[in-house]
């Protein structure tokens, strides 16, 4: 272990280099070890085959597990915000009040710069990157934070930093950064399940620009947010349009979901959209609509770690409070096991979140792909796992409305329905075996 | 050893298929099937259909009015109704505390009540566990004082399913304090709207209201309200819990969802295709699918065994084991189904009467709930571990 790391220090937050980066596509099988290099302090990862008993090293990349003290304020005010505005009580009071988000809070987080987060300095933001998004989604996450973070947060100053034109990043990067604006991505169609390839949505050259036709289904807080992100078929291809939701022809119809929180379907009916609204080339943004979901798989993944960590805690708080048969039900081994399982859960889908986090960035499409793909099936399948155990190890109390235990497993049902449950990501990851 | 059913037991299945697609009425069918809200009304009503026909208590012995059946027909009976979209009829009365008064009860109190069980004229209520007693149900604390013609009962009991329509409750309380916790315990039936009792309904994750917090202040029990013998109840609640947990073996439900299950994975598709045809979720089908033969085999064989005499003890907790996982196993591959879907929930959409509209469909709408609820099953009637703890004794005995 690091010597810089602490006793009860957690050795979440990776700064992660790839200097020493093995070819792409090179390292597609094997599990992941950490290993102590001789002649290093480090950990240092290994791939290691699994075809045949002989391990090779195929990429090497050093992991600092300390964090900056830049990233520490971070992860510090935003661990404050959650434990104290997402108290469970008034976090519960809220949602019996209006569901859906406050915009209070939205101002409260935008006030704390945290839109900025992924903005770039030079528009008004902090300049941060995976690393910083996975440390404050695993927050959002722990506390089950309602507003809507991931699309306008992650995706849309991401997308737009890398591959919009200066006069776009100019425009909407600043509105990001100070919380002004909301976006929403809208990559599903409704016969499209989870293909983000089966787009009907139409795009038509017309006067100078674009009309749109078509529909796009459960968009994450679609009926409260300013600006969709809209991938659409034209005769060159797929092209990614920014659509103002308050334009002609667009109609968002906005529904409650099972965890709280408020998806749409959205209607595009001779919706027109300039040529400056084009995120990148037309017809070539299929890519850009790749890019962009695995950047929400990555949030979300680390999101699902930070719920799936703290419902374990409150789990093992559980099995110390609760009486049966004269004492702690924890002091039950099975129960201990079952525990202990679901801290291995937690620790596989953070590992992976990890591995997402450090592939975000890549140019190489498989590394990202492989990365954001494979955390989004750790956190599904290792979400409903610990969902499922901390409800059967509350008893009684994990089934009802009154109990954090119950929201955090609608949380971690609806992360994993989101944008490809696992069955879908493991399918998909079949592409890189 | 003969195996598969006889022809007489073919004939009585196409009988009660008939009869079920006959009678049932349709917009209860809908209800159910469409995993809806049944209301109070749709219980008794199908009730009181199967009571006039003859057919209200499968498991009550003729001279009772019941049917006399073995439990072959029994399961038979059980899942032709659940299958065909049947509310299920409501254990409480029927199946917990009837053949309790049969066994323990005066001539008195079974004339009195089982008439009225078989007809749905009472709606009974479970009052067993407590806010601090649910596995561990013998350190239940609700207290019965016996002052000259009745008891003054205090406490609180929690989990009561459907006590928002219950006129009866069947409550284990204590009435003695000496010895073993499971000495002084006592089982009272009091009425629901006696002075003293509140219910307050407890929100499900489902967003569901159908169990209770019950509270009991200084509530008065006239003394032929208590069954058996004053402070032996303990006896008489095991020989209870022994048969909720045959009927949690649950296989009617197991091949409602099944077939719900298919119809839905017919309805949805996958790359234009019906999502049934997909081999990875086909595969899934054919595994759940497996599972339910075996816990059908499973069920037939440990009853006859059981019937025999031949059995462990454990036979139940092994059924409602497998039966519990199979129905939580099958709400999940339910709620996949929906895909994207599955995350937008309009909870006013699973009452009949809702006009409005649901992101996917009245069909997708209730299935992430039903994913969520149907972790209820591992829990209630004894939890899957403490079933575990009783067959792990029963077998390894060390
Ligand atoms: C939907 C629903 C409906 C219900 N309806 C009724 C009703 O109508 N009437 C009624 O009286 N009750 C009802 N119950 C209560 C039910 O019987 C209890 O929830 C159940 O017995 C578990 O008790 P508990 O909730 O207190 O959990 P606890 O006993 O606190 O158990 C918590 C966890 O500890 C485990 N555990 C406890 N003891 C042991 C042990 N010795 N070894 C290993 N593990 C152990 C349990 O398995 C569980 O995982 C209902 C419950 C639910 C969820």
């Amino acid at each position: 272990m690091d010597p810089t790391l602490q006793r009860g220090d957690r050795p979440v937050w990776a700064r992660l280099r790839f200097d020493q980066m093995a070819p792409s596509g090179a390292c597609a099988k094997g599990p992941i070890r950490p290993v102590l290099a001789p002649s290093r302090s480090r950990p240092i990862i290994t791939i290691w085959s699994n075809r045949n008993a002989t391990y090779f090293q195929l990429t090497t990349l050093e992991m600092d597990f300390t964090l900056d003290d830049e990233q520490r304020m971070l992860a510090d005010t935003v661990g404050r915000f959650v434990a104290a505005e997402y108290e469970f009580e008034a976090r519960r009071k809220r949602l019996a009040k209006n569901g859906g988000f406050s915009q209070e809070l939205w101002d409260t987080l935008a006030g704390m710069g945290l839109f900025g987060l992924n903005v770039p300095v030079e528009h008004g933001g902090i300049g941060g990157g995976p690393v910083e998004t996975l440390m404050v989604m695993e927050q959002l996450g722990r506390g089950l934070v309602l507003e809507p973070y991931i699309d306008t947060g992650v995706v849309a100053p991401r997308l737009i930093a890398r591959f919009g034109s200066a006069a776009q990043r100019s425009r909407w990067l600043p509105c990001i950064a100070d919380g002004s604006q909301r976006f929403a991505l809208a990559a599903l169609e409704p016969q499209a399940r989870y293909d983000l390839n089966d787009i009907r949505t139409g795009a038509e050259r017309r006067d100078g620009g674009f009309v749109l036709d078509g529909a796009k289904c459960v968009v994450p807080h679609g009926d409260s947010a300013h600006w969709l992100i809209v991938p659409a078929r034209s005769a060159e291809g797929v092209t990614l349009f920014i659509v103002d939701a308050a334009a002609a022809g667009v109609h968002a119809q906005g529904f409650p979901t099972i965890d709280h929180r408020r998806v749409a379907e959205l209607r595009l009916d001779q919706v027109r959209v300039a040529d400056d609204q084009v995120i990148g080339a037309v017809g070539a943004g299929y890519p850009l609509l790749e890019w962009a979901v695995d950047q929400a798989l990555a949030a979300l993944a680390a999101e699902a770690v930070g719920a799936m960590d703290r419902l374990t805690e409150l789990t093992c708080e559980h099995l110390r409070t609760r009486m049966q048969f004269g004492k702690p039900i924890g002091s039950f081994q099975s129960l201990q096991h079952r525990a202990a399982d679901m801290r291995i859960a937690v620790e596989q889908a953070r590992a992976l979140a990890l591995m997402a986090a450090a592939g975000a960035d890549a140019d190489d499409r498989a590394q990202r792909r492989r990365g954001a793909i494979a955390a989004k099936a750790m956190a599904g399948r290792s979400g409903r796992f610990v969902g499922q155990q901390a409800t059967q190890l509350h008893g009684g109390m994990g089934m009802t409305d009154e109990m954090a235990c119950g929201h955090y497993f609608k949380r971690l049902t609806a992360i994993d329905m989101t944008l490809g449950n696992t069955e879908h990501q493991v399918e998909a990851y079949g592409e890189f075996l | 050893m003969d195996l598969g059913p006889t022809s007489e037991e073919d004939a009585f299945r196409r009988e009660v298929r008939e009869f079920v697609a006959a009678r049932l009425p349709d917009d209860i069918r809908r209800k159910v099937l469409g995993f809806l809200r049944v209301e109070r009304e749709d219980y008794v009503r199908w009730q009181r259909i199967l009571a006039e026909h003859g057919w209200g208590a499968p498991g009550w012995p003729v001279a009772h009015g019941g049917c006399g059946w073995n439990a072959v027909r029994r399961n038979i009976f059980e899942e032709e109704c659940f299958v065909a979209g049947a509310p299920r009829q409501m254990p409480f009365g029927l199946s917990m505390i009837a053949p309790v008064l049969m066994k323990f009860g005066t001539p008195a109190q079974q004339q009195r009540f089982l008439p009225r069980i078989l007809t749905m004229d009472d709606w009974w209520c479970q009052g067993y566990s407590e806010p601090g007693a649910g596995s561990d149900l013998a350190s239940l604390k609700t207290r019965a004082v016996r002052r000259g013609d009745h008891y003054v009962v205090s406490g609180q009991k929690t989990w009561t399913s459907f006590a928002q329509w219950a006129n009866w409750m069947f409550a284990l309380v204590r009435t003695g304090t000496d010895g073993k916790p499971q000495q002084g315990i006592s089982l009272l039936l009091i009425r629901m709207d006696s002075p003293g009792i509140t219910v307050r309904p407890i929100k499900t994750l489902d967003g569901g209201f159908d169990i209770n917090e019950v509270f009991l202040e200084d509530v008065r029990v006239p003394l032929d309200g208590l069954i058996g013998e004053q402070d032996a109840g303990w006896t008489i609640a095991k020989y209870l819990l022994g048969h909720e947990r045959t009927a949690i073996a649950g296989l009617g439900m197991c091949k409602r969802l099944l077939r719900r299950l298919k119809e839905v994975a017919r309805s949805q598709t996958k790359r234009g295709r019906p999502l049934i045809d997909d081999p990875r979720f086909r595969d899934k089908l054919s595994k759940i699918e497996i599972d339910v033969h075996a816990h059908e085999w499973a069920l037939a064989r440990l009853v006859s065994l059981e019937q025999a005499g031949q059995g462990l003890g454990a036979e139940p907790s092994m059924l409602k084991i497998r039966g519990s996982e199979i129905q939580a196993e099958l709400g999940e591959l339910l709620m996949e189904c929906a895909g994207p879907y599955a995350v937008p929930h309009v909870e006013d959409a699973l009452s009949p009467d809702h006009a409005g509209a649901t992101a996917g469909g009245a069909e997708l709408n209730p299935l992430t709930g039903l994913y969520l609820d149907l972790r209820k099953v591992a829990i209630y009637g004894g939890t899957n571990e403490i079933q575990r703890g009783l067959i792990g004794k029963a077998i390894v005995g060390a």
